[in-house]
């Protein structure tokens, strides 16, 4: 399968421009619906499951003119691609996994630990590679120039933090729990709280960036990013635990969000250990 | 697509958004090697969308082999040194869709084949990473029999080939959409996104 053209232009009727927020809810709800309808039917047709994000999903205004419409190119990869940029203490210190404390005080919010492994698509751990976070603060509001929703920004919190993963893949987190913001996709549009999860594998081929949710959250319905995953089953892997085990005693509540990787196309003849 | 020789269903991916400002930018992150450093070049070029337009909110990474195409397992990718060259490179375009990198042309990892610099598109509209490859113009021989290049026509090619420029630079557009589309790449193993129509 290669560069095979498919129909996906931009439909004439639907507005391109982010900022215009012209569709309802309700229209866009419709759309995001019709899409879910119809991978369910090719599904009892016989059609593959997917497991991924649509590069093209229509109801996410931003992917219009931005989305390749032509397939992905299959290639094996070649040795550069079998590998990862190294990581090490040298690049991150470990306070840098608390969101909590890179201020003089407190921030606002609701304190909550997210912990989790990272594993690949063969279950093996993912040790001593980066993850990066970044956030929106408990009203809602990203410290970025551009982001300008009229939340309060918090003098104590930036919303970025990093961590090598340990031995056995794994990760945690100390931060504040992130508030819905509106954005301009459509009329009356709200994200779900998320953390923007950056990770990196063994290969460079398993690169991934991706967005953790809450459970419980009622936006997820509404929310074309989110909804771009067309296979619930595919979506609900976003979506973190709370677990008891993780919250701490008059601290912090605690979340659990496993993370798996694509496959490494690497041989691993070689020792895991000490690789990195 | 599933794919079969997977145990465990890969988490999916989502768009970096516009708001990755301050997490993902590093002081540097563009200079793989100093710009004075001799056999230093600019890989540099713009992205743009289905129209043509700039895209102003993408990250770009690069991943290489050094000019003797040996690959880097040395830290400090996102502290750098100033002489380490880790091979890794990250950058936000800027207002005009355009970014840079200070990089070396980098070698051959094994004899025969066509060097390139791999190349990682993020942006607000893509829910997942792009990724493609950077080859070198000369290299013709190696061009001629690289498996990748062989099984494109012509003018989806020459997408993946830079232009090299007078004072030795790189220039590497990328089109996200329409005319002269980049040819974007997945690998086996990888789950491929389906298209509206797949």
């Amino acid at each position: 399968m290669s560069t095979t053209a498919q129909p996906a232009p931009p439909q004439e009727h639907v507005s391109t421009n982010p900022d215009a927020a012209a569709a309802s809810q309700e229209e866009t709800t419709a759309e995001i619906g019709a899409l879910h309808d119809a991978y369910r039917d090719g599904l009892a047709e016989g059609a593959p499951e997917e497991t991924t994000s649509r590069l093209s999903f229509p109801p996410y205004r931003s992917s219009l003119l931005r989305a390749p419409t032509k397939s992905l190119h299959h290639t094996d990869p070649e040795e550069i691609e079998l590998w990862s940029p190294a990581f090490g203490d040298r690049d991150v210190h470990p306070l840098e996994a608390d969101l909590t404390i890179q201020h003089n005080g407190e921030p606002v919010g609701e304190r909550i630990i997210v912990t989790g492994r990272v594993v690949d698509g063969d279950g093996r751990p993912v040790a001593g590679q980066l993850i990066e976070v970044w956030q929106a603060n408990a009203a809602g509001r990203y410290v970025h120039k551009r982001d300008q929703h009229p939340a309060p920004l918090d003098p104590n919190f930036t919303g970025v933090g990093r961590a090598i993963t340990g031995a056995d893949g794994e990760y945690t987190f100390t931060t504040i729990k992130p508030a819905p913001y509106p954005w301009k996709n459509h009329y009356n549009a709200w994200r779900p709280a998320h953390i923007h999860f950056s990770l990196f594998g063994t290969d460079f081929t398993q690169r991934i960036i991706t967005q953790m949710y809450f459970p419980g959250d009622p936006l997820f319905a509404l929310d074309p990013i989110y909804q771009s995953i067309v296979d619930q089953r595919a979506r609900d892997r976003l979506v973190a635990q709370y677990d008891h085990s993780v919250s701490e005693h008059e601290w912090a509540t605690g979340y659990r969000w496993d993370i798996v990787l694509s496959g490494s196309n690497r041989t691993w003849s070689e020792p895991e250990e000490g690789e990195h | 697509m599933p794919d079969a020789s997977l145990s465990l269903m890969p988490t999916p991916a989502q768009t970096i958004g516009p708001f990755y400002g301050y997490a993902l930018p590093f002081d540097s992150g563009h200079e793989l090697v100093h710009p004075a450093r001799p056999g230093a070049i600019r890989f540099h070029g713009t992205v743009r969308d289905g129209v043509g337009s700039p895209v102003p909110d993408a990250l770009i990474e690069i991943w290489q082999a050094d000019a003797e195409g040996r690959i880097a397992q040395s830290p400090g990718s996102l502290k750098r040194d100033g002489y380490t060259f880790t091979g890794w490179g990250r950058t936000p375009v800027d207002d005009a869709g355009h970014f840079t990198f200070t990089t070396v042309n980098p070698g051959t990892a094994a004899a025969g084949k066509a060097p390139f610099i791999m190349v990682c598109v993020f942006a607000r509209g893509l829910l997942d990473r792009l990724f493609t490859r950077a080859y070198l113009p000369e290299h013709s021989e190696a061009l001629a029999a690289d498996p990748l290049l062989a099984g494109l026509d012509a003018e989806h090619r020459e997408t993946l080939i830079a232009e090299r420029e007078p004072d030795g630079g790189l220039r590497f557009d990328i089109r996200l959409q329409g005319d002269g589309e980049t040819v974007f790449l997945t690998y086996p193993r990888t789950p491929a996104p389906a298209g509206p129509e797949a």
